[in-house]
C-alpha cells in the first residue's frame, strides 16, 4: 500500500467522495450535471458573438455554470484556509501555457474533461466517455512521461 | 488534486491516489445519476433530470486524446485549474488563461451544430 500511496490514502478517497457528494447534490437539486470545461464555453458567450458561442445550449446554461464555478473557487478558498496549505507547484511556466491551451482546446473538441467524461459521463455508464476517458489517461501518460525524459 | 504534481505523480505511476479521488468521486455520482430519478419525480429545485450528452464520434476521441496530452503536459485539468483561484497556487492561473483561450480557439472555428 505504501508503495501505491506514499503520502496515504484516507484524504484521496475522502476527495473523491466529496467531489461526488457535490455532483450528486447538484444532480439532485437542480437535475443539472456538472461538467466543468463547458464553463469556459459558456463564459466566452458573454463576450463573442461567434455563432458557436451563441448556441442555445451555452447561452441558456451559462448564468448557473458560472454561479457553480463561483462556488468552486469558493470551496477551494474554504479548504485553503482551514487546511493552511499554501503550496505552490514547480511545474514550468511553458508547460502550464501550452498544456492548459491543449488541454481547454481538446476538453471543448471533446466536449468533456476529466468532470464531464471522467465523472459525470463514466457515472451515467455511457460508453463514449468511458473510451474518452481510457483515451486521455493514455495520452497524458504518454505525454506525462515524456516530458519527464526530454524535459 | 488540485496539485499538479499529485496528477502527475499519477501519471508517471508513483501515486496511484488520483484513482480514489475518480472512483470516490464515480462511485457516490453513478449512485445518485441511477437512484435519483427513480426516487424522486423531478429535481428537489428544478423541472427535469438530465444527461451528461456523451457522442460516440471521432471528434469525441479526438478531443479526449488532444486533452491527455495538454493533461499530461501541466498536471491540470479545468476544475482543478478553476478551484486554484480559490487556493492561491498562482501559477496554475496561467493553465487556466491557456484553457479559457483554448476554449475561444475551439470555439471560434467549431462547426456548428
Amino acid at each position: 500500500m505504501a508503495d501505491l500511496f506514499p503520502q496515504g490514502w484516507q484524504h484521496y478517497l475522502a476527495g473523491g467522495l466529496l467531489l461526488g457528494a457535490g455532483m450528486s447534490l447538484l444532480f439532485l437539486a437542480t437535475g443539472l450535471i456538472g461538467g466543468m470545461s463547458t464553463v469556459f464555453t459558456t463564459v466566452w458567450s458573454f463576450f463573442s458573438s461567434a455563432p458557436y458561442f451563441r448556441e442555445e445550449r451555452f447561452v441558456s446554461s451559462r448564468a448557473w455554470r458560472l454561479v457553480y464555478a463561483i462556488g468552486i473557487v469558493l470551496g477551494a478558498l474554504a479548504w485553503r484556509l482551514a487546511s493552511g496549505d499554501a503550496f505552490l507547484t514547480h511545474v514550468p511556466y511553458w508547460q502550464l501555457a501550452a498544456g492548459g491551451f491543449i488541454a481547454g482546446y481538446g476538453a471543448r473538441l471533446a466536449n468533456g474533461c476529466t468532470a464531464g467524461h471522467g465523472i459525470c459521463g463514466m457515472a451515467s455508464l455511457q460508453p463514449a466517455s468511458i473510451l474518452a476517458v481510457l483515451t486521455f489517461i493514455a495520452t497524458a501518460m504518454i505525454t506525462a512521461n515524456l516530458v519527464r525524459v526530454f524535459a | 488534486m488540485v496539485k499538479p504534481e499529485v496528477v502527475l505523480d499519477f501519471l508517471r505511476l508513483r501515486d496511484m491516489g488520483l484513482l480514489l479521488v475518480l472512483g470516490g468521486a464515480v462511485a457516490v455520482t453513478l449512485a445518485a445519476y441511477h437512484l435519483g430519478p427513480r426516487l424522486l419525480a423531478r429535481p428537489l429545485a428544478g423541472e427535469t433530470f438530465l444527461r451528461h450528452p456523451s457522442e460516440m464520434t471521432v471528434r469525441t476521441i479526438a478531443g479526449a486524446a488532444l486533452f491527455g496530452v495538454g493533461w499530461g503536459l501541466s498536471g491540470v485539468c479545468p476544475g482543478p485549474a478553476i478551484a486554484n483561484l480559490g487556493t492561491g497556487d498562482w501559477p496554475v492561473a496561467i493553465a487556466l488563461a491557456g484553457m479559457v483561450a483554448g476554449a475561444y480557439v475551439q470555439g471560434r472555428i467549431a462547426k456548428l451544430e
